[in-house]
C-alpha cells in the first residue's frame, strides 16, 4: 500500500460523498423543516438525471444540459409540493411513506413512458482524459469537476443556511415549526422554496454522476437509503451533519470496497476472502452507522435537543 | 379477443389431429424464449433478429417444412421464463425451444422443455453443469461453453509473454467461474484476483487498487452496461497507458463499441467469431444482417444466426419426420451446415468443439470502429474442461 493509493482513495471517497451529501442536504432539510419523510427524493434524482440526459442531447452543451436540467427539477419540485405533498404534512408519519413510496412508482413509470428506460449521457470529450496530480498519480479529470463543483455547492449551501435571510427561516424552521410560524414566517412559502431547492440539488447529482453510473429508471432507490443513513447519522436537519455525514460514509463505502477485501486476505483463504469481502463491503454503512447511533442516538449533530 | 383465441384453440386442435394422423409434420414450430426487455435486453434481441433472419432468409422455412416463431420476453426473470417454456411445450407443443441469454434463466426454465421430450438449442447460455454431469440428450449448445473464451483469453495472454494479471468479476457464480476458465490456461501470476457487487457501476475504488498493484494486463468479466461502465473509467484514469486491458468478446462487441467509442480502439478480445470472418457463409450473414437492421450483428446475432441453421439442417436431412425425438437428435448431432464462424462440430456432451481467435477493435473504413479477427485461432479444436463428467457416449 503507498501514500498514492491512499490519496486516490480519498479522493474517490471524497467524490462519492459530495455527491451524496447533494442528496442528503435536500433530504434532511425536508425532514428537518417539514417534518415530512420523502421517499421520492430519489425519485428527483432520477427525473433530474433524465432531464439533464434529455437537454445534454437536445442543446449539445452537457453545461447546457445540466443546468436546464436542474432548474427544470427545481420547477418539477415546486409543483409537486404545491399539488401533492402539501396535503401530506399534516398526516403521520406512516401516511406520508405509504404515498411517496406510491410516488416512486409512478415517477418510475413516468419517466419510463416519456422518456424510455434508459438514456445516454457521456461527460464532455475533453473530460474524458486523466489529470497528473501528482508524479504517479493519474486522476480522471472528469471526477476532478464533480469534486470542485460538490465542494462549491456545499459552500454555496452553508453561506445560504447561515448568512441569509432565507437561511435563518429555515433554521428557524428546522428547530421549531410551530413556534416560528407564529412569529409570521410564511411557512408554506418557505416550504415550497426548500422542496425546489433539494430537487434541483437532486439533479445537480444526478446529471453528474449519470456519466459515471447510467441513467435508468430504478436508479435512485439504492442511492436513496444511503442519503437517509447519511441524515440519521448526520442528524435530521442538520446541514453541517449532512455533508460530515456524507463525506464518512462516501469513504467508509469506498474503503469498505478495497481494504476490506485485502484484510480478508491477510488472515483467510482466497476463496473465503473473496467471499467474505464484498459481503462486507457492502454492510459497512450500516455498521458505521450502528455504531454512531449506539454513541449519539440523535446523530453527530442534533438539530433538536 | 375471445374469437381469436377460439380461432387459436381450433388450429391448434386441427394441427393436433394432424400430426396424430399424418406420418410427416407440415410446419415447424419453434418456442423462443429471450430477454426482450430491460437493461439487457439488447443480447436477446440480436439473437432473436439474427434467428430471425435466417428463416427469412430461408423463404419463412425450416428444411422444406414452414416455420413458425413464437417469441415471447422473459423479462429477465426466472420463474418468467419457466412459465413461458411450459405456454409453448404443453399448449403451443412446439417442436424446438430456443433463445434465453443468461445461464440463471435457462437453467430454471430448461425442465419444462427437456422433462417433456422437447429438445432446447442454446443459441447463448452454455453453462458448465450440462456440459459435465447434468449433460442431457436433448440439451445442444450451439454458441460456446461458459469457460471458453476465458480460457483462450488466458492462453493469449501467455501467447504476448504476460507475467502478472489482475482479476476482476461481479460477486456471483458465472463471475467465479469465467475467471477460473482463465486461470485454466494462463501460466503466469495471478497477482490480484477483485470481486465486485453484481450490477455496480462506479468502480473508483477498485481502478485505484489496480493502478496500486500494477498488473501487466487486466482481464474483465463484466457482461453488459457493468462493462461499458468499467472500461470507460479504466480508460478515464490514464490505466490504459502502462496496463493492458483483456476482454472476452461480448465485453468488446458493437454493443459495447458504440457507447465506448474510441476508448476501445486496439484492444484485445477474445471470441468464436468476428464480422470479418471471410468464409461465405459469414459473408452472407452480416451483409443481410446489416441490410436488414442497419448495424453491425453481434456475437449474439451470429449464434442466433446459427441455431436458426442448424435446425434448418436437422429438419432438411429428417424429411419431415419430426415426432421422432431419437431421430431428431440424430440429425441435429449429425447436421451438416455453413456456419458463419467456419468448421465446427458436437463433442458428445454436444457441446461445440470448434476454434476460438483474437480480435482487436479497429477502424471501420466509415469513421467507426469494428473488430478484426486474427488469421490464426489461439484454441484450435477446443472442447471444454467438463465432457469427461457427462455419461453420454
Amino acid at each position: 500500500m503507498t501514500g498514492i493509493f491512499v490519496l486516490e482513495q480519498a479522493l474517490n471517497g471524497l467524490q462519492f460523498g459530495l455527491m451524496l451529501f447533494l442528496l442528503a442536504s435536500g433530504l434532511t432539510l425536508i425532514f428537518g423543516v417539514m417534518d415530512m419523510i420523502n421517499l421520492a427524493h430519489g425519485s428527483l434524482y432520477m427525473v433530474g438525471a433524465f432531464l439533464c440526459a434529455w437537454l445534454t442531447s437536445a442543446t449539445g452543451s452537457f453545461v447546457f444540459g445540466v443546468l436546464g436540467g436542474v432548474v427544470l427539477t427545481a420547477l418539477f419540485g415546486a409543483v409537486l409540493e404545491v399539488s401533492l405533498l402539501r396535503s401530506l404534512y399534516a398526516r403521520d408519519h406512516l401516511s406520508q411513506v405509504l404515498a411517496t413510496f406510491a410516488l416512486i412508482l409512478i415517477l418510475n413509470d413516468g419517466v419510463k413512458m416519456v422518456f424510455g428506460a434508459d438514456l445516454p449521457l457521456a461527460a464532455p470529450a475533453a473530460l474524458d482524459g486523466p489529470v497528473e496530480l501528482l508524479p504517479g498519480l493519474m486522476y480522471p479529470a472528469y471526477r476532478l469537476v464533480i469534486l470542485a463543483v460538490g465542494f462549491g455547492l456545499a459552500l454555496l449551501l452553508y453561506v445560504l443556511v447561515q448568512k441569509t435571510r432565507v437561511g435563518a427561516l429555515v433554521r428557524a424552521g428546522a428547530s421549531n415549526r410551530e413556534m416560528s410560524g407564529a412569529m409570521g414566517v410564511d411557512v408554506a412559502r418557505l416550504f415550497t422554496v426548500v422542496f425546489a431547492i433539494g430537487a434541483a440539488l437532486c439533479a445537480v447529482a444526478g446529471g453528474l454522476l449519470g456519466p459515471l453510473l447510467a441513467v435508468q429508471v430504478g436508479m435512485g432507490e439504492n442511492i436513496l437509503i444511503l442519503a437517509f443513513v447519511i441524515i440519521v447519522i448526520g442528524g435530521i436537519g442538520s446541514i453541517r451533519g449532512a455533508l460530515i455525514g456524507a463525506i464518512l460514509v462516501g469513504a467508509v463505502d469506498t474503503l469498505g470496497r478495497t481494504l476490506l477485501q485485502q484484510l480478508f486476505r491477510e488472515f483467510l483463504p482466497p476463496q473465503w476472502a473473496s467471499a467474505a469481502g464484498p459481503a462486507f463491503a457492502s454492510i459497512a454503512v450500516y455498521v458505521f452507522m450502528a455504531v454512531v447511533l449506539v454513541l449519539k442516538p440523535q446523530g453527530l449533530f442534533p438539530v433538536r435537543s | 379477443m375471445i374469437e381469436a383465441l377460439l380461432r387459436k384453440t381450433t388450429i391448434a386442435f386441427v394441427a393436433t389431429l394432424l400430426s396424430a394422423t399424418a406420418p410427416a409434420a407440415d410446419k415447424v414450430k419453434v418456442g423462443f424464449v429471450s430477454t426482450l426487455s430491460g437493461p439487457s435486453s439488447a443480447l436477446g434481441i440480436d439473437i432473436r433478429d439474427g434467428f430471425l433472419l435466417a428463416v427469412k432468409l430461408n423463404g419463412g422455412k425450416l428444411g422444406s417444412l414452414p416455420v413458425e416463431v413464437l417469441v415471447s420476453d422473459d423479462q429477465f426473470k426466472p420463474d418468467v421464463a419457466r412459465q413461458l417454456f411450459e405456454k409453448n411445450v404443453k399448449r403451443d407443443k412446439v417442436d424446438f425451444m430456443t433463445g434465453v441469454v443468461f445461464s440463471n434463466i435457462m437453467l430454471a426454465a430448461l425442465p419444462e422443455a427437456l422433462d417433456n421430450k422437447v429438445i432446447y438449442i442454446s443459441a447463448n447460455a452454455a453453462p458448465s453443469p450440462m456440459a459435465g454431469k447434468d449433460c442431457n440428450p436433448l440439451f445442444f449448445a450451439v454458441s460456446w461453453p461458459n469457460d471458453a473464451y476465458h480460457e483462450a483469453a488466458g492462453q493469449f495472454a501467455n501467447q504476448r509473454g504476460f507475467k502478472s494479471v489482475y482479476l476482476l468479476a461481479p460477486n456471483y457464480q458465472a463471475g467465479k467461474d469465467s475467471l477460473a476458465g482463465f486461470k485454466r490456461t494462463f501460466k503466469g501470476e495471478v497477482i490480484g484476483e477483485n470481486y465486485t457487487k453484481l450490477g455496480q457501476l462506479d468502480y473508483a475504488a477498485e481502478l485505484a487498487e489496480i493502478r496500486a498493484a500494477r498488473p501487466q494486463v487486466l482481464y474483465i468479466f463484466l457482461p453488459g452496461g457493468m462493462g461499458i461502465n468499467f472500461i470507460k473509467q479504466f480508460v478515464g484514469a490514464g490505466l490504459g497507458k502502462d496496463i493492458t486491458l483483456l476482454l472476452p468478446g461480448f465485453s468488446a462487441d458493437q454493443d459495447v463499441i458504440n457507447p465506448v467509442g474510441t476508448p476501445m480502439a486496439g484492444l484485445f478480445n477474445t471470441a468464436h467469431w468476428s464480422p470479418d470472418f471471410a468464409n461465405a457463409a459469414n459473408q452472407k450473414f452480416v451483409a443481410e444482417f446489416q441490410k436488414e437492421y442497419k448495424r453491425v450483428p453481434t456475437l449474439y446475432a451470429s449464434q442466433g444466426y446459427d441455431a436458426a441453421q442448424l435446425m434448418n439442417a436437422a429438419v432438411r436431412d429428417l424429411k419431415g419426420k419430426l415426432d421422432d425425438v431419437e431421430a431428431t437428435r440424430k440429425a441435429l448431432k449429425n447436421a451438416k451446415f455453413e456456419s458463419v464462424r467456419g468448421a465446427f462440430r458436437f463433442n458428445t456432451n454436444q457441446y461445440p468443439i470448434q476454434n476460438y481467435y483474437v480480435r482487436t477493435v479497429g477502424a471501420d473504413g466509415k469513421g467507426g470502429l469494428i473488430n478484426k479477427s486474427f488469421n490464426e485461432p489461439i484454441l484450435k479444436d477446443h472442447g471444454d474442461a467438463y465432457v469427461q463428467l457427462c455419461p453420454m457416449k
